[in-house]
């Protein structure tokens, strides 16, 4: 699993970039927990496309940069990023808050993107639906409600302790986290507004067990964004693309390649 | 030295077995545990002694600012604040409070302060605070903007008090065309005294030294040797920025049961101050530090130092640790000399009702301290000037 890693400067933001494949573009924006690590979905994804998963400003090892006070300030910084990369035809790809910054995106500018998938987005509310207080649990009660699947949960809280160094790295996420979706929580009130400006073909996954964002708002998505597509995963928690990475890679391949032909 | 008696106002007819069902006190402990029957009752006793208090030769009486939660009752400071100001002849009145970043409009609070400062004839004393973790959660206000709202909203009262209105505040999270506020502060050169309580943040420390500012720090409820490095802190940073840092520039709020005996004092107050320690300040590490209300720097410590011993506190480990005292008065005028001897704080507020504490071993509590404490230690002080 041999990826490039690679620091650019951006509006004057240093980031970390880890790429790896060759096709389309495929630009993966990660949810709460960063993207310290290459996963195994992404070098599956990396086998039919150019996949590049940058850590958000604020997150990882990435400056955390005086400008930096909300997803509005998060989406322009990307359309500055797909210009200076010269990116172009671009499937993008987010999960849960990571999901939310590709629609603050897509509403703005979509002239450099082919495809869009969300992955249990956050960032719209549906009256009534209760959202989980990721920021109230504890790290059992995270790791738990996180998956379906308690073995995952499980793996997760048998690992050893955190060192200092990725201790702070769990730190600076939550806080950029907090920073982005604390307060009103998880939410863009003025998002749904302008989601009908979605022009690409799109994907939006969720897991049918997820307990931080619930399907309940897996219809409102669709019913807002008009050239949509929702697919459903069965026993499966908030994180499709870690808990089911192998229906999650097969779903985001056949789309891609149905829309993009 | 001053001498200043600080209610926390607790519902002290909590049922203490809420933790069989919940985890805190704070936040999600659901309000149907308050009976405002009884709630009445603890108001105007505590209100009581709070009064008694100025009849007992107290410098000061402190109120404090908390929300959602069964530690404290007291959510708008100022409604106390002004109870006791008109029933109250010589003390100051502190409000300990108010908590700048929950607030939407930190103008209330200029408002509030500049009123009972008018109304006592500059009595006051005026308290800032960033709020405890818990009220980020109860009062939906984002922690990562704690630091940042707290400096705007105090430069906007500030700029409130000191400069001639109307005039324009141009901030980030705040914006006023018209800072106007009526009344002005009586203590008017140039503004109330300034209190900043904290739990120990060097950041605090650094701002609230600045020349420009030389703000009272107030370390709560830390164990001696904490209060002791930051007071250190205050007065080291006092001389980088070149002056000498006074006593009235540091203070220490702290819990403490005085009796006839050791003996008496300690078997009195047990079960008290063990439910302010395991009820009442019952909260999880998610509750106390949300992200971005401490540095990232200061969370890696803190989830280190809970990971190595996250030990039940007891009567004895605070009373060993200098975070309560407790015991006959000479064992309190003896550990409350050698403290500020070493230490040289200025203030010293006394939690003398605490958890469940009822109302007459307060009233003792309250009587031995002032007639068998305070003025030997004040005595020692006179005799250190003459």
């Amino acid at each position: 699993m041999s990826f490039a890693e690679s620091f650019e400067t951006i509006s004057g933001t240093k980031i970390r970039i880890m790429r790896k494949g060759k096709g389309s573009p495929l630009l993966f924006l990660h949810g709460a927990s960063g993207a310290s690590h290459w996963l195994p979905f992404m070098e599956k994804l990396s086998e039919t496309h150019a996949v590049i998963v940058p850590e958000h400003p604020g997150f990882g090892v990435s400056d955390n940069p005086e400008w930096l006070d909300n997803i509005s300030d998060l989406a322009f910084f990307y359309l500055d990023f797909l210009d200076h990369l010269g990116l172009d035809g671009v499937n993008l790809v987010g999960t849960s808050i990571g999901g939310w910054l590709a629609a603050e995106i897509a509403i703005r500018n979509a002239t450099k993107l082919a495809s869009l998938t969300v992955v249990a987005p956050a960032g719209i509310r549906v009256k009534g639906v209760r959202k989980g207080d990721v920021f109230m649990w504890s790290p059992e009660e995270t790791a738990r409600n996180l998956f379906h699947d308690q073995a995952f949960a499980e793996a997760m809280l048998a690992a050893p302790p955190p060192s200092k160094e990725a201790m702070e790295i769990l730190l600076r996420n939550k806080l950029t986290f907090a920073k982005l979706a604390w307060e009103p929580r998880f939410l863009n009130p003025d998002l749904h507004k302008w989601l009908h400006r979605i022009p690409v073909p799109t994907l939006i996954v969720w897991g049918d067990d997820d307990k931080a964002m619930p399907v309940g708002y897996a219809p409102a998505w669709r019913d807002l964004i008009a050239n949509s597509r929702l697919e459903i995963i069965e026993n499966c928690g908030h994180a499709p693309q870690i808990e089911k990475a192998d229906r999650f890679v097969e779903l985001v391949n056949g789309f891609i390649g149905e829309v993009t032909r | 030295m001053k001498f200043y008696f600080m209610h926390l106002m607790p519902y002290a007819d909590l049922d203490l077995s809420y933790d069989e069902k919940h985890n805190s006190a704070w936040v999600t402990l659901p309000n149907t545990y308050y009976d405002p029957r009884k709630g009445h009752q603890l108001y105007n006793r505590y209100l009581d002694e709070l009064e008694y208090a100025d009849q007992l030769g107290f410098d000061g009486i402190c109120v404090n600012e908390h929300h959602s939660n069964a530690y404290g009752l007291m959510p708008i400071p100022g409604v106390m604040a002004g109870a006791l100001a008109r029933r109250t002849k010589n003390v100051k009145i502190a409000i300990l409070g108010r908590a700048l970043p929950l607030l939407n409009n930190p103008l209330t609070v200029a408002e509030e302060f500049a009123m009972v400062d008018n109304i006592t004839g500059g009595r006051l004393i005026a308290g800032m605070v960033r709020g405890i973790g818990a009220e980020y959660h109860s009062w939906g206000v984002n922690p990562a903007f704690s630091h940042e709202r707290f400096q705007e909203a105090h430069d906007l009262i500030l700029q409130a008090w000191t400069q001639p209105g109307p005039s324009v505040f141009e901030g980030k999270h705040y914006n006023f065309d018209y800072v106007n506020v009526w009344p002005r502060v009586y203590q008017d050169n140039p503004h109330p005294p300034i209190w900043i309580p904290s739990q120990g943040s060097s950041e605090t420390i650094e701002w609230a030294a600045h020349p420009d500012r030389k703000y009272t720090y107030l370390q709560t409820f830390a164990s001696v040797s904490i209060v002791a490095r930051y007071m250190k802190m205050y007065k080291d940073v006092a001389a980088g920025y070149g002056y000498e840092a006074t006593p009235e520039q540091l203070g220490w709020s702290l819990p403490l049961y005085v009796a006839e005996t050791d003996e008496i004092a300690r078997r009195e107050a047990k079960e008290h101050i063990e439910a302010f320690l395991q009820k009442f300040l019952r909260m999880p590490m998610e509750m106390l530090l949300p992200p971005g209300y401490t540095s990232v720097k200061s969370m890696v410590g803190a989830m280190s130092a809970k990971a190595g011993h996250a030990m039940k506190q007891t009567i004895d480990s605070v009373i060993e640790e200098g975070k309560f005292i407790c015991g006959s008065p000479a064992t309190v005028r003896e550990k409350l000399e050698e403290y500020q001897s070493q230490i040289g704080f200025g203030h010293l507020l006394t939690l003398l009702q605490f958890g469940t504490l009822p109302a007459e071993l307060t009233r003792k509590n309250m009587e031995i301290y002032s007639k068998e404490v305070m003025p030997y230690l004040r005595s020692v002080a006179a005799g250190k000037a003459a």
